[in-house]
C-alpha cells in the first residue's frame, strides 16, 4: 500500500498514548493501532456507519483554546495544554480522527456505559450459549465476558420471537438471538445490492425479516452469516455440524474465478467443514461468494480418483509413473501437453518443463462465464495469468482444443498429457481420444480418464500448497488444509517425476525447493520464495501482458485495462 | 391499486415537497390509508416503486407505526383510550359496552361491517376521561350509558343508508 502523505496525518491521543493516523480515521481503528480495544457490534469497516448498538462509547476531548485569542490554554499542574472533555460519552464508530483529538476508554464512566449496553443487549437474549452454534466465535459472548457486569438482574419474561426462519436457501435466522445491529441489512443493500432484509415492528418487538414473498437468495447471502456478531444468522449447511474451536484454520484461495478471493478453510481430522472469507483489502475486502464456499464438496466425492491406473487396471504409483514416462518418451516429438488454468504456478512451471523435455506443443483451455461485478470474474480459471507469467502460454487460451484435434486427426500428435483437463469436455471427440495415448493427471473421473492409458491421481487445492496469479497479477499462496486420499500424489511430485523420466533436467518435486528454480528461471519472480510471499499476496509487474485482450470486466478492486474481448 | 384520482393527484403533489423521494413514504401511507382504509401488500409495493425504494423499506415503516393498518376495518373506527386516567375512570367498561353493542371483539370487524373497536393509548384529553374517538371525532366522558347512546346513533345512521 502507498503510505498516505505526511500532511494527512493527525495526532490523536488514545488513553494517554499518542499516535499519528490519517485524518478521518475512525476512532475504533485508531485505537486498534495502539492496541486499545473499543468493543463494537454494529460497526463494520466495510459498511456504512449507523451507530445503533452504542457499545463503542468513549470519552472524547479536544485541546482547550482561548475563545478570543485562540491561544492554547495551559494546565498549570501538568504544564500541558488543557483538554476539554465532553461530559457525555460519544460513540467511537462515528467519531473521526481530527488534530489533537483525545479519547479515553478506561474511565469508570465508560466501564459503566459498556456494562449498561451489555445488560440491555442481554435482556431479551436467550443466553443459551452451550447450545448455540455461534459459541466460540460470538462477539456477544466475548464482549459480555470482557465488558459485561457478569450477572443478570433481569427477572421478567424474555421476548419470544421466531427461532428458525429460512431467510433463503442457505441462511437460517434465529430472531431471539438478533441484537438488531443491522449489519446484515446494510450488507444486502450496500454490497450485494439486493435490499430484501429489514426490521419490522418496533422496540423490543423489532424482528429481522425478509420482505414477505422474497428470499435472501443472492450468491453473497452467506456473508451476512459471517458478519452477524451473534448466533442469529447461521449457515444452513454448517449449523450444528461442528464446534468452531475444534476446527483448524488454513489460508486458501477461491478457485472459482480469476478474482482469487482470499479464504480460510476450516477442517478437523482431515475433513473440511466450511470455507469463509479472509480479509484482503486489495482483493475481496471481507467478502466471499456463496458458491466459493461449496468448492470443498468434491473433495470427498464418489468419483474421486484413488488408485493409479495403467490401461484401466490399478497399478502402484511407481509403476504408473514409470509407464507414463516410457510412453511419452517414446512418442517425444509427437506429444501435446494440455496444461490447465486451474493448476498452480508451480504445476504450470513443471508442465512447461515437461513440454520442453518432450518437444511438445502446449495448450490451455479457457473457461469463461458471466462476471458478477463483485467477486466472480468472467474468467473462471483461477490462474491463466500464472501460465503467462511462467511462460507456459504466450497468448490467451481458447475455449476448445480445435487445433489439437486437427493435429491428432493429421497424425502429428500421438500422445497427450492432460493436467486435469477433461479433453472430451474441451471439444475432442471420442474418435480423437481413441487415436492417442493419454496420460492424465487429475482428481476426478471423467470421459478422459476412461479413455486414458495412464491415470495418475493428484490432489485438490485444499490438499496441497501452491500459488495462483489472480486477475490483478497478484501472486497469492494457498496451503494444504487436509491430506489427500490414499493413492493420490501431489501434482508437482508427479510432474517432476515425469520431467525426469522424459529426459528433462532433474527438478525438485517439493514446493519450497522448486521455488529456487522458479525464481532463478523466471525473471518476473526473481525475488520470490514460497515462504516470503506475503499473506495478502504480491503484485507482479503486468506490463508485458498489458496488450492481451483479457476477458474480465469490472469487479471489486479490479478495473480492466483495455476493452474486454467481445468473444 | 385502485386509488381515487384525487388521491393520485395529492400523491404526485406531495412527493416534490421533500428533498429525497424516500421521505415521502409516510405522507403516501397516510394518503393511501385514507383512501383505501388500510395498507395492502400491493400498496406497499406500489409506494416502493413510486419512490424508487425496495418494498422492505416501506414495510418497515408500516409495521413501525401501529396507526397503519394492514387489514381492512369496519366502516367506522372506534378508538377507546386505555391509558391511566381513562382506565381508572372506566375505559375498559366503555370498550366492553361497544363490543357488546356490536357483537364483536377488539380488533375485529363487527358482523354488520359497521365498526372496528380498538384500544389506543392516551388521546390527550385525560381531564374528561374516559374518552373515545370515533373516526376523527373526540367524545368525552364516555361512560357505559354514553357508549350505548353512541352505538345507537351509529346503528341509526347505518339504517338510513
Ligand atoms: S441478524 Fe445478526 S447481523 Fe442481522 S441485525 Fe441481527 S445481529 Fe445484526
Ligand atoms: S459500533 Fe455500534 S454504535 Fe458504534
Ligand atoms: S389517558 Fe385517556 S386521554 Fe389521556
Amino acid at each position: 500500500m502507498i503510505a498516505p502523505a505526511k500532511s494527512d496525518l493527525v495526532t490523536v491521543n488514545v488513553d494517554g498514548k499518542e499516535i499519528a493516523v490519517p485524518k478521518g480515521t475512525n476512532v475504533i481503528e485508531a485505537a486498534r493501532l495502539v492496541g486499545v480495544d473499543v468493543p463494537y457490534y454494529c460497526y463494520h469497516p466495510k459498511l456504512t456507519v449507523v451507530g445503533n448498538c452504542r457499545m463503542c462509547l468513549i470519552e472524547m476531548g479536544m485541546p482547550a483554546v482561548d475563545p478570543v485569542s485562540k491561544a492554547p490554554i495551559m494546565d498549570p499542574v501538568t504544564g500541558k495544554q488543557k483538554i476539554n472533555w465532553i461530559p457525555r460519552p460519544q460513540i467511537g464508530c462515528a467519531t473521526n480522527a481530527s488534530p489533537g483529538l483525545h479519547i479515553r476508554t478506561n474511565t469508570p464512566q465508560i466501564k459503566d456505559c459498556r456494562e449498561g449496553v451489555m445488560e440491555f443487549l442481554l435482556i431479551n437474549h436467550p443466553l443459551d450459549c452451550p447450545i448455540c452454534d455461534q459459541a466460540g466465535e460470538c462477539k456477544l459472548q466475548e464482549q459480555s465476558t470482557g465488558y459485561g457486569r457478569g450477572y443478570s438482574r433481569f427477572i421478567e419474561q424474555k421476548n419470544v420471537k421466531p427461532k428458525r426462519t429460512q431467510l433463503g436457501p442457505r441462511v437460517t435466522l434465529d430472531d431471539e438471538r438478533c441484537i438488531l445491529c443491522s449489519r446484515c441489512i446494510r450488507f444486502c443493500k450496500e454490497i450485494a445490492k439486493d435490499d430484501v432484509l429489514g426490521f419490522v415492528d418496533r422496540g423490543s418487538y423489532s424482528t429481522l425479516t425478509c420482505y414477505p414473498g422474497k428470499a435472501l437468495a443472492n450468491n453473497y447471502s452467506l456473508n451476512t452469516v459471517d458478519i452477524c456478531p451473534v448466533g442469529a444468522l447461521t449457515s444452513t449447511d454448517f449449523r450444528f455440524k461442528m464446534r468452531v474451536w475444534f476446527l483448524k484454520q488454513t489460508n486458501s484461495i477461491d478457485t472459482e474465478s480469476s478474482v482469487g478471493a482470499n479464504t480460510v478453510v476450516w477442517s478437523r481430522e482431515g475433513v473440511i467443514y466450511r470455507i469463509t472469507p479472509r480479509r484482503n483489502d486489495e482483493v475481496n475486502d471481507t467478502w466471499l461468494a456463496d458458491s466459493a464456499r461449496d468448492l470443498y464438496k468434491p473433495v470427498r466425492a464418489a468419483d474421486r480418483l484413488g488408485s493409479p491406473l495403467v490401461s484401466g487396471s490399478a497399478a502402484t504409483g511407481e509403476v504408473a509413473m514409470a509407464k507414463a514416462a516410457e510412453f511419452l518418451k517414446s512418442s517425444a516429438g509427437s506429444v501435446a501437453v494440455v496444461g490447465s488454468g486451474r493448476s498452480s504456478v508451480e504445476e504450470q512451471f513443471l508442465t512447461r518443463k515437461l513440454a520442453t523435455a518432450l518437444q511438445a506443443s502446449t495448450h490451455l483451455v479457457s473457461r469463461t462465464g458471466e462476471g458478477d461485478k463483485l467477486l466472480i470474474s468472467a474468467d473462471r480459471n483461477p490462474n491463466v495469468r500464472g501460465a503467462l507469467v511462467i511462460g507456459l502460454i504466450a497468448q490467451l487460451p481458447k475455449s476448445t482444443l480445435g487445433e489439437l484435434g486437427a493435429a491428432i486427426d493429421a497424425g502429428r500428435v500421438k500422445a497427450v498429457v492432460s493436467v486435469g483437463e477433461d479433453l472430451a469436455a474441451a471439444g475432442l471427440t471420442t474418435a480423437q481420444l481413441a487415436k492417442v495415448a493419454i496420460v492424465y493427471l487429475g482428481t476426478h473421473a471423467n470421459a478422459t480418464t476412461a479413455a486414458a492409458k495412464v491415470v495418475l491421481p493428484t490432489l485438490m487445492t485444499f490438499e496441497k500448497n501452491g500459488t495462483f496469479v489472480n486477475q490483478q497479477f497478484r501472486l497469492q499462496k494457498f496451503f494444504k488444509a487436509v491430506p489427500g486420499p490414499t493413492g493420490a500424489v501431489e501434482d508437482v511430485a508427479v510432474l517432476a517425476r515425469l520431467v525426469a523420466g522424459c529426459g528433462g533436467a532433474a527438478v525438485a518435486g517439493e514446493i519450497n525447493t522448486l521455488w529456487t528454480t522458479i525464481a532463478a528461471e523466471v525473471p518476473a519472480l526473481q525475488t520470490v520464495t514460497f515462504a516470503n510471499l506475503p499473506e495478502t499476496g504480491l503484485l507482479l509487474d503486468a506490463t508485458p501482458w498489458a496488450t492481451l485482450p483479457f476477458v474480465e470486466g469490472e469487479t471489486l478492486h479490479y478495473k480492466p485495462a483495455a476493452q474486454p474481448a467481445s468473444s | 391499486m385502485n386509488l381515487k384520482p384525487e388521491t393520485l393527484k395529492r400523491i404526485d403533489e406531495v412527493i416534490p415537497h421533500y428533498p429525497v423521494k424516500r421521505s415521502a413514504v409516510l405522507p403516501l401511507l397516510h394518503l393511501i390509508q385514507e383512501d383505501a382504509g388500510y395498507i395492502s401488500k400491493d400498496a406497499i409495493e406500489w409506494i416502493a416503486a413510486k419512490l424508487e425504494l425496495q418494498p422492505i423499506n416501506v414495510y418497515e415503516v408500516v409495521t413501525f407505526y401501529p396507526m397503519f393498518r394492514q387489514q381492512p376495518i369496519g366502516r367506522r373506527h372506534v378508538k377507546v383510550c386505555r391509558t391511566l386516567s381513562c382506565a381508572l375512570l372506566g375505559g375498559y367498561k366503555t370498550c366492553e359496552t361497544f363490543e357488546k353493542e356490536f357483537k364483536t371483539h377488539r380488533g375485529e370487524i363487527s358482523p354488520d361491517g359497521e365498526v372496528t373497536i380498538e384500544f389506543v393509548e392516551c388521546l390527550a384529553s385525560c381531564g374528561t376521561a374516559p374518552v373515545v374517538m370515533i373516526d376523527d371525532d373526540l367524545h368525552e366522558k364516555v361512560d357505559v350509558a354514553k357508549a350505548k347512546a353512541l352505538s345507537d346513533q351509529i346503528k341509526a345512521e347505518a339504517k338510513k343508508r
